[in-house]
């Protein structure tokens, strides 16, 4: 594998960056989108060659040194990449997923202003991200991670002129902030406890520890600190649902497909840590089932159609969680795979929508959309059909999966994820009939504009509808009598894992008929699910009430979201506002007093200095003199 | 006086040795004395200007009698650069008199008081 293709793979982004970002404002608009994309896809292309050549030379690790970029003391942080099974899975998802999003982002974006901006920081996202999944460290993992973090920001507030989105990417890049000092903790503790931070060492000397060290727990917390913010888990998630504010094309690509799942695959990665720390584990499956069953009834009543899809996200990041919790690294990366599929499809399904209905993002005033956007919803029924778990699309094999080893981890967790299926299924038909089924709400106006999207745009979503139906046959499980492709390729991963705490890895002891019976439920729970829905908002044509409408006080809980924003705000935004401003005054009145004082007592001194400058040449002369004079006698007689 | 341990003692002619260095000093710190008494005490300009002058020349006359009692040539020719760049002073200095006198039609130092707080 030749190293100077792997350079080019984030640096192709960067590049499209510079270009794109320095240029935009003279480079024409049909140039900026095939720049951009162009960039990305011969990153793709890219990707694929190194996973050839990785398939080829074997399964172990290649690291691929750039240059030493840290020495202090012992401790040598080299600037290199590594490319193995799970950053190679990464590159794929960032590359591929990013390729297509870029393409309709060219639709999507046509109209907008910032045009050129926006391909630029689109870019530049790619850029920290493949710097975060192909880093041999812990520290470059960090500047990726904060990297996507400021393009995050960036994009959310896109369109800077409107307050309320400028106030959401700022929530996103604090909250996110209260996660990334968790992470940076970690890698401290690495240091102190490794000397290193580089994952191979790191992880060879881990195998020393005992399982239960407090040393690894620590750091293992501290990570999931990071994770936390990163990937939107309870109780750092409230800036993904506002993240909505940025253009779809972002919210597909940034806040559902890749840079949400940058937890996950930064727990994969320290697998040899959490398998040693099984207490922590406990914690990240009931915190990832917590969220998955949060998030997915807060979804059940959002009337805003990305809002629905935020609150999905949040809950499907939850079920990667809670297999991670159950010690399935597989399983979770299978649904991150899946999980970018599927919920870039609805993203960009949506954004086609809105579109159509010239910014209209309101679920109430859709419906019938069906007939007049046929691809689009078709490509968003498979999604639907996949994030639900509906066989035999994508979905249905990674979440089965998860929750798989879940109930043999933890029958509560199971019943949780179940329950929060189940709502995930009724979340997504009940917005799937809300905008394609019964009769058009909207105004006249807006019906009349109705068009389906360019092809720009229905491409990507006819390629990820393939995708999201066909992925999960990359994971079948044994009991119906596939082959586990992904779950061999990952195998090597976990070799270290597997010599600190070989209980964890044992083959499952469900018997088939169990896994057929687990596979049966959580399939009768989608179907019922849909079905109810069907029967809701397709036969009795029911629609939400709109907001004017008092509601009761369950539905009014759920419909604001659990009052998490206003408890937060009362909790923590309002105390801290108060605290600074008493410190500012106080600050402002004491140290106001010092300066000023300064000031009277130059301003006194000098008035009595200033009267020394007569103006009279004679006294200058006999001043000089004088001192004249003085200088002798001191240098002579002292 | 401070014998000098880098010049050797050399015989100095019985015409200079006529006169000792002391009145040479004595000569010197009076004219020096005289200078710095009529630039305190003068208003005119031009007065405080010889005094200056004065005071200079009391100098050159300290550097030429240390140079001849020591027969080391460098003070003499520290003195010329002196009277070389007087010279000069002076051409600026009296223009500077002159330009004083035609914008306030004297030359006491007593109207020079505009550079104050």
């Amino acid at each position: 594998m030749s190293a100077s293709l792997l350079i080019l793979i984030p640096l192709l982004p960067l590049i499209g960056f510079l270009i794109n970002g320095i240029g935009f404002k003279t480079i024409p608009k049909g140039a900026v989108g095939i720049i951009g994309t162009l960039a990305v896809v011969a990153s793709f292309v890219l990707s694929v060659m190194t996973f050839q050549a990785f398939l080829a030379a074997g399964s172990q690790p290649v690291i691929v040194p750039l240059f030493d970029w840290i020495t202090v003391g012992s401790l040598n942080i080299p600037f290199s990449f590594q490319v193995d099974q799970l950053s190679l899975l990464m590159l794929m998802i960032i590359t591929g997923v990013g390729s297509l999003i870029h393409i309709y982002s060219i639709g999507y974006m046509h109209h907008d202003e910032g045009f050129g901006k926006f391909f630029a920081y689109l870019n530049l996202f790619l850029f920290f991200m493949l710097l975060l999944v192909l880093g041999s460290n812990y520290v470059i993992m960090f500047i990726g991670w904060e990297g996507v973090g400021l393009c995050s920001y960036l994009l959310i507030g896109f369109w800077n002129k409107n307050t309320y989105y400028n106030n959401a990417a700022r929530k996103a890049f604090i909250m996110n902030r209260v996660g990334d000092l968790g992470f940076l903790l970690g890698i401290f503790t690495i240091i102190s406890t490794f000397g290193s931070v580089e994952y191979l060492e790191v992880f060879s000397k881990a195998t020393d520890f005992e399982i239960g060290d407090p040393v690894i727990i620590m750091i293992t917390l501290f990570l999931f600190v990071g994770a936390m913010g990163k990937s939107a888990q309870i109780p750092l998630y409230t800036w993904l649902p506002d993240a909505m504010a940025g253009p779809t094309p972002v919210s597909a690509l940034i806040h559902a497909a890749t840079m949400v799942t940058a937890g996950i695959y930064m727990v994969i990665r320290s697998n040899v840590l959490y398998s040693l720390a099984p207490s922590t584990l406990e914690i990240v499956g009931i915190i990832g089932a917590a969220t998955a069953l949060f998030a997915a009834s807060i979804g059940l009543l959002q009337n805003d159609i990305k809002k629905v899809l935020a609150y999905s996200t949040v809950s499907q990041l939850g079920y990667m969680f809670m297999g991670l919790g159950a010690m399935a690294y597989s399983a979770s990366m299978f649904h991150v795979i899946t999980h970018a599929f599927f919920k870039a499809l609805l993203f960009l399904g949506a954004g086609s929508v809105i579109h159509a209905m010239s910014n209209e993002q309101d679920i109430r005033s859709m419906g019938g959309l069906r007939k007049k956007l046929p691809i689009t919803f078709l490509t968003f029924l498979i999604a639907t059909i996949a994030i639900s778990g509906i066989p035999p699309f994508a979905g249905f094999f990674s979440k089965d999966e998860i929750l798989a080893h879940v109930f043999e981890h933890n029958k509560l967790l199971w019943v949780i994820g179940v329950l929060g299926s189940l709502m995930t299924s009724f979340y997504m038909f009940r917005l799937l009939f809300l905008t394609f089924f019964g009769t058009f709400r909207g105004t006249h106006e807006q019906e009349h504009h109705l068009h389906e999207s360019p092809a720009s745009m229905t491409i990507p979503l006819v390629i990820l509808a393939v995708l999201s139906a066909l992925g999960g046959f990359i994971g079948v499980p044994e009991a119906l009598h596939g082959t586990h492709h992904l779950a061999e390729f990952m195998s090597p991963l976990y070799d270290a894992s597997r010599m600190v705490n070989p209980e964890a890895f044992l083959p499952t002891e469900l018997s088939h008929s169990e896994e057929y019976l687990l596979m049966g439920v959580s399939v009768a729970v989608a179907l019922v699910s849909a079905v109810v829905a069907y029967v809701m908002y397709v036969q009795k044509e029911s629609v939400p009430a709109p907001d004017s409408q008092p509601k009761s006080a369950l539905q009014g809980l759920v419909y604001n979201k659990y009052y998490v924003d206003e408890l937060y705000d009362n909790v923590f935004v309002k105390p801290i506002k108060t605290l600074s401003n008493i410190l500012y005054s106080f600050g402002e009145f004491f140290i106001d007093l010092i300066v000023n004082a300064f000031v009277r007592l130059t301003q006194f001194f000098a008035g009595l200095l200033r009267k020394t400058q007569t103006g009279s040449t004679g006294d200058y002369v006999f001043a000089m003199v004088l001192g004249i004079v003085v200088i002798l006698f001191w240098k002579l007689l002292l | 006086m401070i014998p000098n341990p880098n010049i050797p003692e050399v015989n100095i002619p019985a015409v200079i040795q006529n006169i000792p260095l002391q009145h040479y000093l004595i000569l010197s710190t009076l004219l020096f004395v005289i200078g710095i008494i009529g630039v305190l005490t003068r208003r005119n300009a031009i007065i405080i200007f010889m005094s200056v002058e004065l005071m200079l020349n009391a100098a050159n006359l300290l550097l030429i009698a240390f140079s001849s009692y020591r027969s080391d040539p460098s003070g003499q020719v520290f003195v010329f650069f002196i009277m070389a760049v007087a010279a000069a002073e002076v051409a600026v200095g009296l223009a500077i008199i002159v330009m004083i006198y035609r914008n306030t039609r004297n030359t006491d130092i007593g109207f020079l008081n505009k550079l104050k707080w």
